[in-house]
C-alpha cells in the first residue's frame, strides 16, 4: 500500500488507486466580490415596498396556486399580503425568501411557512405540524396553538407561539429562537443542535432529549427530563436575554424571569465542537 | 400513514353519515385503500341493527381471493338459519351488495358472545357491528365512493367515527379495514393511525382469555383490548388509559360508544391529532382540514397532548 503520509498531497488518490489521469482544468468555483452588488442577487427576491398592500383570498386555490400567487404579488413589489381563507389548507406561504410583511386571517395546515428566509409574518388562527421548519431568518407568530414538531430543525430567526404546541418542538433545531406562551409536549428540544427555547408554561415527558447543545428555557413544570439534558445556572445575562426577547415577541412580558428553570446539554452522548462556517468567519 | 375523524353532537343530532363523508373525504391523501365508518344513528333502541359481510370486495386492488358469487347466497342461507336456532328473529333486511348486508332483528338475549360466535363460525362470514345504535359500514375506496356505494348521506345521530386507510399492516380487504368493532360488546367501535409492535403477545394473551380475532390488522387490537378490559369491569375511559401503557407503538385511536366518543394519544405524540370543542360539537381528525369541511369559519382548535384521554358523553 502507498505511504499516504509522504506522498505529494496531488497524488495520493492517484496512489490509492482512485483515479489515474491527472485533473486539470478551471475550477468551477464562483468567488464573491463585495463591490459587485450583482453578485449578492438572490434567487427568487424582489424589490418590496411594505406599504404597497394587497389582500388574497385562497379559499378556492390549491396550495400551489396560492404560493405561486404570493410569488407574483412579490413580484409587482406588494410588500405586505393579508392572505384571506387559509382554511387550515397545507404548506402555505412556503419558500419566500424576501421580507415582506404576511399576514393570515385564518388557520394552516402542515408545513406552513416552511423553508423561509426573511419575511415577518402573523398568522392570526393555528398552524398544524411542522411549522416554519428550515426558517432561516425573520419572524413567524402565532396567535393561537401550534401541532407537533413546531420549528423542527430552524436555523435562525424568531418563532413565537402565543398559545400552545405539540411535540418535538424545536427537534433537530440549528439557531434560531423558540418562544412559547402555553405549554409543550413531550419530546421538546429533541436532538436540538444550537438555538434557544422558551416556554413559559408547562413542558412534557423527556425535555431535551439527545440535545447536542442549545438552551431551553422553561417557565412551569418538566415532565421528565430526556437523556443528556442537565440543568444549568440561570445568570443575569440569561434574565437580561430573556426579558430583552420577551419583549420583542409581545409575549409574557411581566413574567418573572427569574424563576425560570435552564436546560442545556450535558455532552455526554454528544460532543459537537465544530462551528457553523459563519461562526468560524466570526470566530477568526 | 391513515387518516381518522370523529365528531358527536351534543343535545341534537345530525346527518352525522354526510359529515363524517366530508372529514374523510378532505383526508383522502392519507389513504384511499378502504374506508370505514361508525355511525351511531337514531333509533327507537328496541331492535338490534348487525351489520355483517358474507364475503369480500375483490376489485379495486383487493388482495383477496376471488369466489363465486353463489356462495354468498349460501352463506346467507345459513345465517338466517343459525339466527332462528339462536331465538334471534329478522324484522327488516338489506341487502346493499352481493356481500355486504343490513339486518334488524329482535333479540332479546344480552350475551352477544355466544351469538357472535354461532353467527361468525360460518366460513367467510364476519360480523362488522352489532348493536342498538352502532352500524359499521367499511368497504375498499374512499370516502365518497363508500358513502355513495351504502347511501350513508341521509343518516342521521348524534355521533360517529371514521377511517382513511393506507394499508401497511395488512392486506387491502374489507376485514382489515376500520371501524373494528368492540366485539363481543354491543355498540363499541374503533378506529385507529399507527402502528402496534406488541401485537401478537397481546393476542395471543387475549385469545388466551377467550377473545376472538378476525384479522391480522394490528388496530383490531385496540378493539379486543378494550373489549377485554371492560369485560372485567373497567368503564371505558379506565379501559383507555390502561391501554397507554398496555399497547406498544406508536398511536392516536378514536373509540365509540352508544352514548360516548373517546381519544387516546399515544405516550410519544407520534400520531397526528387535531381537536375543536365546543358545548355542542366535538370534532376531531388527523388533521385540521377534516373539521374545516363542516366547520369552515374560523375555529379554535388545539393538539393534544403525549398519554392524553378524553372522552365525551352525547
Amino acid at each position: 500500500m502507498a505511504n499516504l503520509k509522504n506522498t505529494e498531497k496531488k497524488t495520493k488518490a492517484q496512489a490509492m488507486g482512485m483515479h489515474t489521469e491527472v485533473l486539470t482544468g478551471r475550477t468551477q468555483q464562483k468567488f464573491f466580490n463585495p463591490d459587485e452588488a450583482e453578485n449578492f442577487y438572490y434567487f427568487g427576491t424582489y424589490d418590496v415596498d411594505f406599504n404597497k398592500r394587497t389582500d388574497l383570498d385562497v379559499k378556492d386555490m390549491t396550495a400551489a396556486e396560492a404560493n405561486k400567487e404570493i410569488d407574483n404579488l412579490m413580484s409587482q413589489g406588494f410588500g405586505t399580503i393579508v392572505i384571506k381563507n387559509p382554511q387550515g389548507k397545507h404548506s402555505l406561504g412556503v419558500g419566500i425568501l424576501n421580507k415582506l410583511n404576511l399576514i393570515f386571517e385564518g388557520s394552516l395546515g402542515y408545513f406552513g411557512m416552511g423553508s423561509c428566509d426573511g419575511p415577518i409574518v402573523r398568522i392570526n388562527g393555528r398552524v398544524g405540524w411542522s411549522c416554519a421548519e428550515n426558517l432561516m431568518a425573520g419572524k413567524v407568530v402565532i396567535e393561537k396553538n401550534a401541532g407537533s414538531c413546531f420549528g423542527a430543525a430552524i436555523r435562525g430567526g424568531d418563532l413565537i407561539c402565543k398559545g400552545s404546541v405539540g411535540a418535538r418542538t424545536g427537534i433537530d433545531m440549528k439557531g434560531g429562537t423558540i418562544i412559547i406562551g402555553g405549554d409543550a409536549g413531550a419530546f421538546t428540544g429533541f436532538m436540538m443542535q444550537r438555538g434557544r427555547i422558551i416556554i413559559l408554561g408547562d413542558v412534557g415527558i423527556n425535555l431535551g432529549d439527545s440535545m447536542y447543545d442549545g438552551t431551553i428555557f422553561i417557565g412551569g413544570e418538566i415532565g421528565s427530563y430526556g437523556s443528556d439534558a442537565v440543568d444549568s445556572e440561570l445568570t443575569k445575562n440569561d434574565q437580561d436575554w430573556l426579558k430583552r426577547k420577551l419583549k420583542v415577541a409581545e409575549i409574557g412580558e411581566n413574567f418573572d424571569v427569574s424563576k425560570m428553570k435552564k436546560i442545556v446539554a450535558g455532552k455526554k452522548l454528544w460532543n459537537y465542537d465544530n462551528l457553523e462556517p459563519t461562526e468560524k468567519k466570526g470566530a477568526i | 400513514m391513515c387518516g381518522i375523524a370523529g365528531l358527536i353532537h351534543r343535545g341534537k343530532s345530525s346527518k352525522v353519515g354526510h359529515e363524517l363523508q366530508g372529514m374523510l373525504q378532505a383526508l383522502k391523501h392519507r389513504g384511499e385503500d378502504s374506508t370505514g365508518y361508525a355511525l351511531y344513528g337514531d333509533t327507537d333502541g328496541k331492535n338490534f341493527i348487525m351489520r355483517f359481510k358474507v364475503g369480500e370486495n375483490v376489485g379495486e386492488g383487493s388482495t383477496s381471493v376471488t369466489e363465486d358469487v353463489s356462495v354468498y347466497d349460501e352463506r346467507k342461507k345459513i345465517v338466517d338459519n343459525y339466527l332462528s336456532e339462536l331465538g334471534a328473529k329478522i324484522l327488516k333486511e338489506e341487502r346493499i351488495l352481493p356481500y355486504s348486508l343490513r339486518y334488524e332483528i329482535d333479540y332479546n338475549k344480552k350475551d352477544l358472545l355466544n351469538f357472535s360466535q354461532k353467527i361468525e363460525s360460518i366460513p367467510g362470514v364476519e360480523i362488522l357491528s352489532m348493536g342498538k345504535s352502532l352500524e359499521v359500514i367499511k368497504d375498499l375506496g374512499n370516502a365518497k365512493m363508500v358513502c355513495d356505494r351504502y347511501n350513508l348521506d341521509e343518516l342521521v345521530g348524534t355521533h360517529a367515527i371514521g377511517h382513511a386507510r393506507m394499508a401497511t399492516e395488512s392486506g387491502v380487504d374489507i376485514k382489515s379495514a376500520h371501524p373494528f368493532w368492540g366485539y363481543p360488546f354491543s355498540d363499541v367501535s374503533v378506529v385507529h393511525n399507527g402502528q402496534l409492535t406488541n401485537y401478537w403477545n397481546n393476542r395471543r394473551a387475549l385469545e388466551n382469555k377467550g377473545m376472538r380475532f378476525m384479522s391480522e390488522c394490528d388496530s383490531e387490537l385496540i378493539a379486543v383490548y378494550l373489549a377485554e378490559k371492560m369485560r372485567d369491569g373497567a368503564s371505558l375511559e379506565e379501559g383507555m388509559k390502561e391501554s397507554l401503557s398496555g399497547l406498544d407503538g406508536v398511536f392516536t385511536y378514536f373509540v365509540a360508544t352508544k352514548d360516548s366518543l373517546g381519544m387516546a394519544k399515544d405516550t410519544m405524540a407520534a400520531k397526528p391529532l387535531v381537536l375543536y370543542e365546543s358545548d355542542d360539537l366535538v370534532a376531531m381528525g388527523s388533521e385540521e382540514i377534516a373539521i374545516r369541511s363542516i366547520l369552515p369559519q374560523e375555529i379554535d382548535t388545539y393538539d393534544p397532548f403525549d398519554g392524553e384521554v378524553k372522552v365525551w358523553q352525547i
